[in-house]
């Protein structure tokens, strides 16, 4: 015991993690001290930023490696996942920077804001213990609280703020009660320790109890049924840049974080965690396809959209397998990728220099924009899981592991929920190709938003031609967590 | 080697509607320039294809049962390949397939003016799909291009079709689908079971009864509503009528046949228990659509939706002839279902001719067209006497053949499903006495012209298959004989084997149960 605490932890495997907090705070140094505004050099250098902690992660390799006591760990499972979080995170960095330009929210510390979210991403995906994972997912939902918040003058954007606020606290507040639960009737937070009291001894009430507060904060966080009241509301209201990020990153850091619990520290009570994310599933999948049917504005059809989806990757966690898990992967690249896409077409909805939100707007867009029109049907026929394109994968994969598992049901009605969403889907569609056209949209995509949707469209498209890449690694990412 | 082989043949037939559709895309121009350009590239596209098919009739093996053609190549890894291959049951699907195309490409040529180059795209894009579900010889493949079909015929439908057009391609959209997904969780099971979803290997595969029964049923929901049978058929007409007219022969012609296809490729082959026990219920549903369709095509007002009807009741003859598993019922399955992919589609052109005179499909918008237009009333004829079953005509072989293999199997079925031909002659000739025969007295026909150059090109193809095939059929019969002898031998075989374990089991429990007395 001495001689750990005379000398520093190992720092290599948190080097990531440092890169991008030393390099966010120099960022915010910079902008204080520049007088003119600075934004779009600060967005593009948070991009560079990133790019660069994204090389850093991929540098690690194959290793296991713990640090920090054992708080922080690193392995092929936390490396994929922080890919997949920072390129969502740089994602809408890119998307934001005309945005913010435009609707008058033109401050630095937006970019450095998201930095600082996906910084408590990533140290949350890698946590090992529940004090590590408390800390990094405070770190992440404070910074979404200010962006959610960020357009000062609008009310609608102060309202999405606040009710995320209050509602992030409260699950905040679970997490921290079942974390104690837990802690009181494990003796510990680590979850190898919480792990191995489980296997020895009767799993008690309490910490059951414990676990179901724990889980009921996360499924919070990737807004699952019956913890998506405030989705609706909030992507609606916050500026489109951080509807599009709330849609992809976090969701991708707390569905890791929940099968690293579940895995990691309660394996040893599978049945009953199993029953509670297979009614979670079956919840979200459900009402994400029957409560977007009456949509009128996008933004709030994406978050039912996103409830919707999150039940279909928690199909895969359900199956608790190898297979499920790389499902997970798969279902979580997949969309994240779509998702970026979707929402490049939403920030291009403008009208007479305001922004516009609703589907009709979209009316005869595949006449005065085709090829927009053309990514946008195929992102829909994607995000509904017709094949060939990659959505269809991402739900072939989880569904496959969810027969393996027996999961009869869950697969059953998750299939049938899916026809249920393809009408919303298609809805859109029917806006862009059949109705007559509605004044057309003003002026193209700007650059950066054409390239992410482009290159979303076409892997949306082309997804099928060469899947070995995400499958193969996704294998790997599942295989590394569960031996 | 050289560019064209035995080994990439299916995909060069397969793909090249596509690459004609990324040509189109490349056309710069004015929008006529550009239409035009499109419709070229199409048509040319489409005929090519035709003629590359033909390469594989040309060097088909009729004397073996086993998939020829092979490609494979490692595609999601897992024992999922890229497979493909053709077999007697499948090869002519292929070529009907691209024998219809040209047809529907020419039949559009001048009734659809927006959008153009979209069309054609769609068009082809919509071929290489349907090509592919005939030559997929993996399960997921085959799969990935029976559900992508949806795509562009939701397009096709919801843009170029008629005043109900939204309404009728959610309908075929969603109904599909929620068919097919169910027909994806066998898929899952079954590669679970056997390890890997490759079609030969499957076909070898012993899945044990209780299994087959929910695998029998989940592929049924997906084929019966693709077929489609009573009472899943409602998308059909709301389909076939909103559709512009080439995606009317599509839906008819081709689509259609994958519920069919996929009964003879799967159900019958891997689950023969559960289709033998199964196979009074597909008895039932047939018989009800041959009459039932019948008699409401008989009450139709509107041209389109009585010929959709009519494509029920002989998707019925189908059906029957399939399941009653004898070697005339499932050739004559095949038969019909060639047969009757180009006399509804020519059926369809033929009302698409008169659509695009006078914009109705009104029934009694029309009368005395024979007048004014003596090919189109030969054209038409040919066609609805094909359609009716007469002897001479390629419609008569198949519904011979399949009522003859049910007679074997069960009588009754077979007598009521034959009172489904008088009822055919009586809607068809009744439809053709209002729409051609009388005197010409309404204003709106007095200018009507006769078939054009391209009409006639456009249905001479189908009047000769109609009746080449019709007065000599062996050269279908030919290519799928010993397919379909190896089909029902082992499917015989394998529900016998299945009774002599079933009635071993019963003897043993007797036996148990008299000793533990």
């Amino acid at each position: 015991m001495e001689t750990a605490a005379s000398t520093l932890p190992a720092f290599g495997p948190a080097l990531p993690e440092i890169a991008l907090a030393v390099g966010a705070l120099l960022l915010l140094l910079v902008g204080a001290f520049r007088k003119v505004s600075p934004t779009r050099g600060i967005s593009w250098a948070v991009v560079a930023l990133f790019a660069l902690v994204a090389v850093l992660v991929a540098g690690q390799g194959d290793i296991h490696a713990a640090t920090f006591g054992g708080m922080f760990v690193i392995d092929p499972f936390t490396r994929f996942i922080k890919l997949l979080v920072l390129l969502a995170a740089a994602l809408s960095v890119i998307m934001s920077v005309t945005f913010i330009r435009r609707e008058n929210m033109d401050r630095f510390e937006f970019p450095i804001l998201i930095a600082l979210a996906a910084l408590g991403m990533i140290m949350m995906v890698s946590s090992n213990s529940l004090i590590a994972l408390y800390l990094g997912l405070e770190l992440q939902s404070l910074s979404i609280y200010v962006i959610a918040a960020f357009n000062r003058d609008s009310a609608r954007s102060s309202e999405a703020g606040l009710k995320y606020f209050v509602l992030g606290a409260l699950s905040s507040g679970l997490l921290l009660y079942g974390s104690s639960l837990v802690y009181g009737f494990t003796g510990s937070v680590d979850y190898q320790t919480i792990a191995a009291a489980i296997s020895t001894s009767h799993p008690s009430v309490g910490l059951i109890f414990g676990l179901v507060f724990i889980l009921a904060a996360l499924a919070f966080k990737i807004s699952a049924v019956p913890f998506h009241m405030w989705t609706p509301d909030v992507y609606e209201g916050a500026p489109t840049p951080v509807t599009a990020l709330m849609a992809s990153a976090p969701k991708v850091a707390a569905m890791a974080l929940i099968i690293r619990v579940l895995f990691t520290a309660f394996p040893g009570i599978t049945p009953e965690w199993k029953q509670i994310i297979v009614f979670v599933s079956i919840a979200s999948m459900v009402l994400g396809a029957f409560a977007a049917i009456g949509q009128s504005n996008i933004k709030r059809l994406m978050a039912y959209s996103s409830i919707g989806h999150m039940g279909y990757v928690l199909v895969g966690v359900a199956a608790g397998t190898v297979e499920g898990l790389r499902g997970v992967l798969i279902y979580l690249a997949i969309y994240v990728v779509m998702n970026a896409g979707v929402f490049c077409v939403i920030l291009g909805m403008r009208r007479a220099g305001e922004q516009v939100e609703n589907i009709a707007d979209l009316a005869g867009l595949s006449r005065s924009r085709p090829m927009v029109a053309f990514l946008l049907a195929m992102l829909m026929f994607s995000l509904a899981g017709i094949p060939p394109l990659a959505g269809f994968f991402a739900k072939f994969y989880v569904f496959m592991a969810a027969i393996k598992a027996n999961l009869y049901l869950l697969s059953v009605i998750g299939v049938l929920s899916s026809v249920v969403g393809a009408y919303y889907y298609l809805r859109i569609v029917k806006v862009m190709y059949f109705d007559e056209p509605a004044s057309a949209l003003e002026a193209p995509l700007s650059r950066e938003l054409s390239v992410v949707l482009g290159l979303s469209g076409l892997f949306t498209l082309l997804f099928f031609v060469y899947p070995a890449p995400l499958v193969e690694g996704a294998q790997a990412a599942a295989a590394a967590l569960l031996p | 080697m050289s560019m064209i082989n035995d080994g990439n043949i299916l995909s060069l037939v397969t793909f090249l509607p596509v690459v004609g559709a990324l040509l189109i895309l490349l056309f710069r121009g004015d929008e006529a320039t550009v239409a035009r350009n499109a419709r070229y590239a199409a048509l040319w596209t489409t005929l090519l294809t035709f003629a590359l098919s033909l390469y594989i009739w040309w060097h088909f093996d009729a004397s073996t049962a086993s998939f020829q053609f092979v490609q494979k190549v490692d595609w999601l890894g897992g024992a999922i390949s890229y497979h493909m291959g053709v077999d007697g049951i499948s090869m002519l699907f292929v070529i009907l397939t691209t024998f219809l195309m040209p047809a529907c490409i020419l039949a559009s040529w001048n009734s659809i003016n927006t959008r153009v180059r979209e069309y054609m795209i769609a068009f082809l894009i919509l071929e290489t799909l349907m090509i592919g579900v005939f030559c997929a010889l993996d399960l997921v493949l085959f799969y990935l291009f029976f559900e992508g079909g949806l795509i562009p015929m939701f397009l096709i439908i919801g843009v170029w079709g008629g005043k109900r057009r939204i309404y009728a391609s959610f309908k075929f959209f969603l109904y599909t689908l929620l068919g097919s997904v169910l027909m994806l969780l066998a898929i899952m099971a079954m590669y679970w079971d056997a390890g890997t979803t490759d079609i030969p290997t499957l076909l070898a595969h012993d899945f044990s009864s209780s299994m087959q029964t929910w695998l029998w049923l989940a592929f049924f929901a997906s084929f019966a509503v693709k077929m489609p049978m009573w009472p899943v058929h409602t998308w059909l007409p709301d389909a076939h009528v909103e559709a512009p007219t080439a995606g009317s022969v599509i839906l008819a012609g081709i689509m259609l046949k994958m519920g069919g296809y996929g009964f003879l490729r799967f159900s019958l082959p891997m689950f023969p228990v559960a289709s033998a026990d199964f196979a009074p219920l597909i008895f039932a549903l047939s018989v009800i659509a041959v009459v039932y369709t019948s008699l409401v095509a008989l009450v139709q007002e509107d041209i389109k939706k009585l010929i959709a009807y009519s494509s029920i009741a002989h998707m019925g003859f189908v059906t029957m002839g399939i399941f009653a598993a004898t070697q005339q019922g499932v050739q004559g399955g095949i038969f019909q279902m060639l047969s009757h992919g180009w006399v509804s589609g020519a059926l369809f052109l033929c009302v698409g001719v008169i659509y695009d005179r006078l914009h109705t499909r009104e029934i009694a918008a029309y009368g005395g067209l024979v007048n004014r237009m003596p090919l189109y009333a030969v054209a038409f004829l040919i066609f609805t006497m094909a359609n009716v079953g007469l002897p001479g005509t390629s419609g008569f072989v198949g519904e011979f053949l399949t009522l003859v293999g049910t007679f074997k199997v069960n009588t009754w079925v077979a007598f009521i499903a034959a009172t489904g031909v008088i009822l055919s002659a009586a809607y068809a000739l009744y439809l053709y006495r209002r729409v051609v025969f009388g005197a010409l007295e309404k204003d709106t026909l007095k200018n009507i012209l006769d078939l054009n150059m391209r009409e006639v090109v456009t249905l001479l193809p189908l009047i000769a298959a109609t009746i080449f095939f019709g007065v000599y059929p062996s050269p279908v019969f030919d290519v799928t004989a010993v397919s379909v002898e190896h089909l029902i031998a082992n499917y015989t075989a394998a529900v016998e084997a299945h009774r002599v374990a079933e009635a071993g089991r019963t003897a043993l429990d007797a036996l148990h149960l008299i000793a533990t007395r």
